[in-house]
């Protein structure tokens, strides 16, 4: 119960984040990605303030034996570069560049009741359940 | 161009990233978190359904002070958005995360396949852009 309670609050802030940070205008997102037309790099400074945050952060994190509330990390162990990764992100670059949408904003952007995110979440849920399909 | 409330933007989003790893030991990686709770098996769905709520309800805090930060302006057909879609859903789930658990959670534990998975999809991204932007007018 507790761990959910903080995901929903962790799910609040990184919403509102979002928010502030343009990653919810596709317009911007893709004005980001148009590195050789009218560039817009306002996200590369959204990037720098979540990985300063992070990268110090969780250095000092991941110094205690366990989490405040579960008995231990739960990290990924994947160390290799393999075809997956590489097609998977192959993949979800031209859909981002498509839409302007990664997942976090395109469902944040539902509470907008509009119905480009709408059939662009959807799709998404889509597409993941087809990923868990056909998975070996 | 004001890139103070980008980098405020994105210290908020890491914020919350940390938050979950310190209290819940969990990478915060969206299409992760959705995808968790497609499974069938019986892993406790609970804390992802009580975060994507969080997403949207931060939505609704957003929508209410700044209606505008939910501006459309792409000139996007639904098709070209419902194939964007299962790109995104079934690509993240193939790659092992998106812009949050690869973009900043592995980029800020220097992982490197989260710095390939990055630097590949940031790649793609700006080869799309630059079709439809240059060879097709902007319209897709």
């Amino acid at each position: 119960m507790k761990t959910s309670a903080v995901s929903f609050v962790c799910g609040i802030v990184f919403a509102v984040g979002l928010g502030i940070s343009g990653m919810t205008q596709p317009g911007v997102v893709t004005a980001f990605l148009d590195f050789t037309g009218n560039w817009n790099p306002s996200l590369i400074f959204v990037m720098c303030g979540a990985i300063l945050v992070y990268s110090v952060g969780s250095r000092l994190t991941l110094r205690r034996a366990k989490p405040v509330l579960c008995e231990e990390f739960d990290l990924p162990s994947a160390k290799k570069i393999d075809r997956r990764l590489v097609a998977g992100s192959i993949l979800f670059g031209i859909g981002w560049g498509l839409a302007g949408f990664c997942p976090g904003p395109a469902i944040t952007s539902l509470a907008s009741i509009q119905k480009e995110s709408a059939v662009f979440a959807l799709f998404m849920v889509v597409g993941m359940l087809f990923f868990q399909l056909h998975k070996k | 161009m004001n890139f103070l409330t980008p980098f405020l933007g994105g210290t908020l989003i890491g914020f919350a990233s940390l938050l979950l790893l310190h209290f819940n030991g969990r990478i915060l990686g969206i299409s992760g978190i959705i995808g968790g709770t497609l499974k069938r098996n019986s892993e406790s769905k609970l804390w992802r359904h009580a975060f994507l709520l969080g997403l949207i309800v931060g939505g609704f805090f957003i929508y209410y002070f700044n209606p505008l930060a939910f501006q459309f302006t792409l000139n996007r057909s639904y098709v070209s958005l419902a194939i964007a879609g299962l790109l995104v859903g079934y690509g993240t789930r193939l790659g092992g995360g998106c812009t949050s658990g690869h973009g900043v959670c592995g980029m800020g534990r220097f992982s490197v396949r989260s710095i390939a998975a990055t630097t590949i999809f940031m790649f793609f991204g700006a080869l799309t852009v630059f079709i439809i932007n240059h060879f097709l007018g902007g319209q897709i």
